[in-house]
């Protein structure tokens, strides 16, 4: 099956500044991707490069299967602040989308009127959650194969974020479309992704299955050890140190078989956070935690 | 809704540690073990579980695919998920007394001081400690 997304060294240099560096990804289809990291960390870059917003710097990225701009009818893409036309009403918004994309699923349309949302309202005073659900709406009935969302809960209070994501998956399972969607939020995407892409400095630090990675990663904790005598099997993305304890956040696909290790299993959270503490040089003022990058 | 309307719902504990998919599994199992659901009945469909939790599509496939692998539901392509199999069996009809002796020990385990917590660690130790002699 052809990836939705792929990368290959891909990076985007603005002025001297490179907002993403190296950047290597392979997506397969029919996942809900969830792209994580901080403000800043060039999410939103990766997402423009995507849709072919932007040129890349160097690499390259291929979106199902082809260049970015070649596959427009097939991906559907909603930008930060889900952004509409505040001087149109929603029966305008619709009718545009009808006329501008020619696979337009009218019945998809009609979820505005399920969400109770009145046609002669214009865009302009909609509220954040109610702009966001026709955005949505605008992404779905173009019935793209791909739907990348740019912090699209972003801005929403818990409840519409929650109604947000709930629409959002009663459309992947209706529609069979993989979906990539960028957040700084873990929470947001614990749930209703399968894949994560962890990016943190303008370079990918992990990407995978959530439940791969999961499996594993795991937390030693137990005596003092340096991390060259751990089993070349294990990965060290973090690790701490007191005068007596070692914690160790390690990547293995092997069996932990040292009995003098505490193993414990992690959280998504605690795995995007590792991984974006690995990132980031020693602090001076937390001499405990030594990096290893 | 008339008779249909038999179906379980799932709630998600964000805080227990175990998988999403691994909690709709076992809420299932909990479910035929108490008699909820019967040979016949119909899960709730993929789009009404991800509608409702706002949960990823696969989870809940990858559930009732482990569900399917033990035997306890059928997927029926175009119509659903049904239960093949209940796991009640005898034991549902000892639930009764097995609950009203379960009750008047917790009533004397409040009346001795014992805390919530402490008649959970109670019995979860003794619960492991009579499994680990069975096994022996």
């Amino acid at each position: 099956m052809t990836p939705v997304l792929q990368a290959r060294g891909l990076g985007k240099k603005y002025g001297r500044r490179w907002a993403l560096t190296d950047c290597d990804l392979e997506v397969p289809a029919g996942h809900v991707v969830g792209l994580v990291g901080p403000n800043g960390a060039g999410k939103s870059t990766l997402l423009n490069l995507s849709v072919g917003m932007l040129t890349p710097s160097a690499g390259s990225v291929e979106v199902l299967g082809g260049p970015p701009g070649a596959q427009q009818a097939k991906v559907g893409y909603v930008a930060q602040d889900a952004p509409t036309y505040a001087r149109l009403s929603v029966a305008d918004h619709l009718k545009l989308g009808a006329k501008l994309n020619p696979g337009w699923d009218h019945a998809v349309a009609r979820r505005i009127q399920r969400l109770g949302l009145d046609p002669k309202q214009k865009a302009g005073k909609l509220s954040g959650g109610q702009r966001a659900q026709l955005a949505l709406t605008l992404g779905l009935a173009k019935r793209p194969d791909l739907l990348i969302l740019d912090e699209p809960v972003a801005a929403l209070d818990p409840l519409a974020r929650r109604e947000f994501l709930q629409d959002l998956m009663e459309a992947v399972a209706e529609q069979e479309l993989s979906v990539v969607l960028s957040s700084h939020l873990v929470s947001d995407v614990e749930r209703s992704c399968d894949f994560v892409i962890v990016l943190v400095d303008s370079r990918v630090q992990v990407s995978g299955e959530i439940d791969t990675l999961l499996a594993t990663h795991f937390r030693l904790t137990g005596p003092r050890r340096a991390a060259k005598d751990l089993p070349g099997d294990q990965h060290v993305v973090t690790e701490s140190h007191t005068d007596v304890q070692s914690t160790f956040l390690i990547r293995t696909e092997k069996p932990i078989l040292d009995p003098a290790w505490t193993v414990t299993q992690l959280t998504l959270e605690d795995l995007v956070l590792a991984y974006m503490a690995s990132s980031v040089p020693a602090q001076p003022e937390r001499p405990v935690l030594e990096v290893q990058r | 809704m008339n008779g249909v309307w038999l179906m379980i719902e799932f709630h998600l504990d964000g805080r227990s540690g175990v998988s999403p998919y691994q909690q709709i599994v076992q809420q299932v199992r909990n479910a035929l073990r108490l008699g909820l659901l019967r040979k016949g009945d119909q899960l709730p469909t993929v789009k009404d579980v991800v509608a409702a939790l706002a949960i990823n599509p696969n989870t809940v496939l990858k559930a009732y695919r482990e569900l399917e692998h033990e035997g306890l539901v059928q997927a029926r392509p175009g119509r659903g998920t049904f239960v093949t199999r209940t796991l009640t069996d005898n034991t549902l009809a000892a639930h009764g007394p097995l609950r009203q002796d379960l009750r008047r020990w917790l009533a004397k385990a409040r009346k001795a001081g014992l805390d919530d917590e402490s008649i959970e660690a109670l019995f979860l130790t003794t619960f492991r400690s009579a499994a680990l002699e069975d096994l022996a």
